[in-house]
């Protein structure tokens, strides 16, 4: 069951609440369609999932659709997201033909929806193809990246860069992910939801048993890192900053927890390099975790005394607003989003080594104070910049642009509001 | 303007709240070169933003810049002359915007003519140009009269502060901040308040600083005028 958006008004602020039923005053009853390419797993139908709902209980007609697909569909699109990203992809004709054979069979079910929608947002590369196949739309139309497409495998961009040309906007998550176009781009960074299993807080005695069930000690300080087994993570590099931290710090624990990699070879080859690393040492505990493992994840990140993000390249780095909400000061890789969320010696530290990283886990663990005061810090941060309802905010103030056709300025005046 | 102040000051204050919704305008610039000739010709509001955007951003402390061009300066192109240069501007000394864009312009183009090489930065390190659309909320606060400043102005949020203290100046003819321009349709009975908020400075300062001098400003002044 969907939760009450007024029940953020606790974490978030009354005023955040009000905002939002403000805005979405001048989009009360309007048709709002989201479509995207699955209803479980991943980030966007994350966020989704809460945002639709919210966007409902704010008198909005919002729906959500999702695009089905054969095999080659996904194999064709995950080629995208790889090309995208930059890794050079060849992508045969006859996966391009399937690609958009499927967008076609989607478009003949979802026309009449698209179609009359006031605002349409479209997620990802898989449905691009859905606004040419929707000749007499009348709304707004919206392509909403969440990758980072700043330098692309450059056939892969040109080839679907035609399918984004004509969208009335787009939204990247931030400047430096997106490829210039002709139209508005919108800059909507991601969010956490401070109601989820993921992110709520946990009271002491369940932190102590997530703890004492992994023999990890309390009363010795302990440095974490969340991420998938990938070489970009730099876990190996975590590894030798603990290693030289815990010279001068003995008792120092780091656990290094990420999800389960069954199904990625190379992230099982990184994980075992990182298990043959951390042999000899019993205070490094290596944990591939199961996809639902939110709630123990939330427990490491409540009771770690400092979490890393050692990245070498990154998109947002949600893991770090996490921890941040968590209170907790981040040692981030100088990279992609973790540059917009670790304020240098205010909310953690940007670091380029692991000797970097080391000497950053030494200071803060011999000054408890400054340790103190940057996680309360760090944790204001997200609560004014990072949470779910900045995000609706934002989506909500974007809608309101197009549809009333603002160039500057939305003044809140009811007046103009366009009745449904 | 008397006119205009005195029809204003028969209302009451009505307090608003806004944000920035940054926009992406696909410009990047690599190095000095390039940040020069993209400034000719972009968005007068990528000049706003790039000034008075951060003030919005939660700051910790000191900002090290107070815009966005400075601080590229000096982490994105690593040139410590060129940061202190564009560090010390202060947008309120140039009449509008297009006035700024000429100065920033001078100021870079003197850098290029010292350096015999234009300092460039790595490619994820780019200057992105953004503006933004300002989106203003009613708070349904409203002060009857400037006697209840005290009261309302500590309970204001920095987008509060923002709307009227810093963004009211684009919207005024004469350049005033929201409270002074109220203030001033009392007469003269507040010349003093006005001087001392005219005294506040908007720029080199953080939002709750402002908020902090205005509050101190308004308690002082109220509480002697009692006496």
């Amino acid at each position: 069951m969907a939760v009450e958006l007024k029940a953020y008004a606790e974490v978030a602020g009354q005023d955040v609440i009000e905002h939002l039923q403000q805005l979405a005053g001048l989009l009360k009853g309007m048709r709002v369609v989201h479509v995207n390419s699955t209803r479980e797993g991943g980030g966007v139908a994350e966020i989704l999932e809460k945002l639709v709902p919210f966007m409902q209980q704010l008198g909005i007609e919002a729906t959500w659709e999702v695009i089905t697909g054969g095999e080659d569909f996904f194999v064709c699109t995950k080629s995208f997201h790889n090309g995208l990203q930059g890794k050079p992809v060849n992508i045969p004709e006859s996966l391009l033909h399937v690609y958009e054979q499927t967008n076609a069979e989607n478009a003949q079910r979802l026309r009449a929806a698209l179609e009359n929608a006031d605002v349409v947002f479209i997620h990802d590369p898989q449905p691009a193809p859905l606004l040419s196949l929707c000749p007499h739309r009348k709304g707004k139309w919206i392509w909403r990246c969440h990758i980072d497409i700043s330098h692309p495998h450059r056939p892969v961009w040109k080839y679907l860069r035609d399918y984004i040309v004509g969208y009335d906007a787009s939204i990247f998550s931030l400047v430096d992910f997106a490829q210039p176009l002709t139209h508005t781009m919108f800059i909507v960074p991601p969010s956490i939801d401070p109601l989820s299993e993921k992110n709520v807080s946990l009271d002491s005695d369940e932190i102590a048993s997530v703890f004492e069930a992994t023999g990890i000690r309390r009363n010795s300080p302990v440095i974490l890192q969340v991420s998938r087994f990938d070489y970009f993570k730099d876990p190996l590099g975590v590894i030798q900053a603990y290693k030289v931290a815990k010279r001068v710090t003995g008792g120092l624990q780091l656990v290094l927890a990420g999800g389960g990699a069954t199904d990625d070879p190379e992230g099982q080859q990184v994980l075992e390099e990182v298990r043959l690393a951390a042999v000899d040492d019993s205070d490094v505990h290596v944990l591939a975790l199961p996809p639902d493992a939110d709630r123990t994840i939330n427990a490491f990140q409540h009771g770690a005394d400092i979490v890393l993000q050692k990245s070498l390249r990154e998109g947002f780095g949600l893991t770090v607003t996490e921890a941040m909400w968590k209170g907790k000061p981040v040692i981030g890789g100088d990279v992609g989003g973790i540059r917009l969320q670790v304020v240098n010696h205010h909310t953690g530290f940007l670091v380029s080594t692991p000797e970097g990283a080391a000497l950053r886990i030494r200071y803060l663990l011999s000054h408890r104070r400054a340790l103190e005061r940057m996680g309360r810090t760090a944790r204001e941060f997200v609560r004014e910049n990072f949470l779910i309802t900045r995000q609706l905010r934002d989506y909500l103030a974007v809608m309101v642009s197009l549809v009333y056709g603002v160039e500057e300025r939305i003044e809140l005046d009811y007046s103009r509001a366009i009745r449904r | 303007m008397r006119r205009e102040n005195r029809n204003r000051a028969r209302n009451p204050f009505e307090v608003k709240d806004c944000v920035l919704i940054a926009i992406g305008t696909g410009i990047n610039a690599q190095n000095l070169r390039e940040l020069r000739d993209r400034l000719t010709t972009v968005h007068a509001g990528c000049i706003y933003y790039h000034f008075w955007g951060g003030l919005l951003i939660p700051r910790f402390e000191e900002p090290e810049y107070n815009n966005d061009f400075a601080a590229w300066a000096r982490h994105g192109l690593h040139d410590y002359i060129l940061a202190e240069r564009l560090a010390v501007i202060d947008p309120r000394d140039f009449p509008d915007l297009e006035e700024l864009r000429k100065h920033l312009i001078e100021v870079i183009e003197e850098r290029l003519y010292e350096t015999d090489m234009v300092p460039w930065a790595k490619r994820d390190q780019q200057f992105h140009f953004k503006r933004s659309q300002t989106v203003v909320f009613d708070t349904n606060k409203r002060m009857a009269d400037p006697s209840k400043l005290p009261e309302v102005l500590p309970t204001l949020s920095v987008g509060s502060i923002f709307y009227h203290f810093i963004d009211a100046r684009r919207r005024s003819s004469q350049g005033l901040d929201d409270f002074s321009s109220w203030l001033g349709g009392y007469g003269t009975k507040y010349t003093r308040l006005v001087q001392e908020i005219a005294d506040i400075d908007p720029y080199f300062t953080t939002l709750h600083e402002i908020r902090e001098r205005m509050c101190q400003l308004t308690r002082h002044y109220c509480t002697s005028e009692e006496k």
